[in-house]
């Protein structure tokens, strides 16, 4: 079981068949952007090579810190200021996972990537976003009791 | 930078400068083509009367791993509204890596009225040039294509094991981690679409992205593309190139490089790349 609110936007976008309209929900979302880039009380540039998400070609970074509920706050930063699918994914992935429950968040499957951007987006730029998503993932593996 | 005719090019024609783009925008003998890696780009804002082309959907066959067929190629013309005397001035994200990738693919049907905006998206953002959301609407155009010809600018599989042999010059334009292998191992890293990591034997590694100012995404004059190429790589105009990096999309940049700012005559361009060399059976990878 995934985060409800993330299944539901996947759902969301699972029903849309037009490019246009996809990509016009994307842009919409990617312009929320500054509200999930990391504080400067989290991490400033220089970042940290190991906050990078290696296969994105638009430079991600994701961070996530401890909350006193036992979940995640996710944060994240894209150098490419022409990385807006990039964004995109990274203001999906802080809307729907921050403050869920670690095994939810856990259990997210790369292949949302696929049903959020759509089957005809190109390798390099599927396996950069999914990179983002297994890094969200990860994070929250790592924490589960007996890791 | 200097001015593009002032870089020492062997063929400054192919590129053009943003100011020249903003003078052409309303030229029915050019049309401006935005292709890129980010597909929310060109919906986002695109220069006023660009239209897009898209690698995934517009540039490769639907079914097989190829490029789109003569039928295929002048439907797409038709719809960017494109004649066979049209000019088309390619620009886009990421350096123009796609931009280029495009072009090459334009190339494979004969059509050399093709331009490159130096510094891409980038630059005309940063100077602050006007972009739309408005998708502009040409009226079909008649385009006439010969069947598209592989063998002057692209590579194949078999090709590159005959080149091996003859220790002809390749060259790797991927990250020096995808080079040596590395990043197939990395914890975390998304299947790479290869089983084996390395390279091919004897290819030199030059990453694409050496050829450009990273400031603005314009490319470094000749005398400095020859330092990295000639007196770094060793390579010589002369020399038979093949270039290569995962799908042939990076290394469609250095290409543009090789062949067109160098003006090398022979550079061709393996677009089957590691995504094929990294798994196919029995052919020799170095580490």
């Amino acid at each position: 079981m995934i985060p409800e609110k993330l299944a539901a936007i996947v759902d969301d976008f699972s029903s849309i068949t037009d490019r246009g309209e996809r990509a016009e929900y994307l842009i919409e979302i990617a312009d929320r952007f500054p509200a999930v880039k990391v504080p400067p009380e989290v991490a400033a540039p220089p970042y940290d090579e190991a906050r990078r998400v290696p296969a994105c070609e638009s430079e991600a970074f994701v961070w996530a810190v401890e909350q006193p509920d036992n979940t995640l706050k996710y944060y994240f930063d894209v150098l490419n200021p022409q990385g807006l699918s990039a964004m995109a994914m990274s203001v999906i992935l802080d809307e729907t996972c921050s403050g869920q429950p670690l095994e939810q968040v856990a259990a997210i499957p790369t292949e949302i990537v696929l049903q959020i951007f759509g089957r005809e987006i190109s390798m390099g730029k599927g396996q950069g976003l999914m990179g983002i998503v297994s890094m969200v993932q990860r994070e929250a593996k790592k924490r589960l009791p007996g890791a | 930078m200097s001015d593009i005719a002032n870089r020492g090019y062997a063929n400054p024609d192919v590129l053009v400068s943003t100011d020249w783009v903003a003078q052409h925008l309303n030229d029915p003998n050019i049309r401006i083509v935005e292709s890129n890696e980010d597909p929310l780009l060109y919906p986002s804002g695109h220069i006023p009367g660009a239209v897009q082309v898209d690698w995934t959907t517009d540039l490769n066959d639907p079914l097989r791993r190829d490029y789109l067929d003569k039928a295929g190629f002048e439907a797409l013309m038709s719809r960017i509204g494109a004649t066979n005397e049209t000019t088309v001035v390619f620009y886009g994200d990421k350096n123009n890596w796609w931009a280029t990738y495009a072009m090459w693919v334009f190339q494979l049907f004969g059509h050399n009225r093709v331009k490159i905006m130096d510094g891409g998206r980038l630059k005309w953002e940063q100077e602050g040039r006007p972009f739309t959301r408005d998708v502009p609407q040409y009226p079909p155009a008649a385009y006439q294509a010969p069947e598209r010809d592989d063998r002057a600018i692209r590579a194949f599989r078999d090709q590159v094991l005959k080149h091996i042999e003859s220790r002809k010059p390749l060259v790797d334009v991927r990250s020096p981690d995808e080079y040596t292998g590395k990043k197939l191992h990395m914890e975390g890293y998304p299947q790479e679409g290869a089983l084996r990591g390395g390279h091919i034997p004897g290819a030199k590694n030059v990453p694409w992205a050496r050829a450009v100012n990273t400031t603005d995404g314009t490319f470094k004059t000749a005398d400095e593309l020859r330092a990295i190429y000639e007196q770094e790589q060793g390579l010589k105009p002369e020399d038979d190139i093949i270039a290569y990096c995962r799908i042939g999309e990076r290394s469609s940049h250095t290409w543009f490089v090789l062949k067109y700012l160098l003006g090398y005559p022979n550079v061709r361009n393996y677009d089957g790349s590691w995504t094929e060399w990294g798994n196919s059976v029995g052919v020799p990878i170095e580490k």
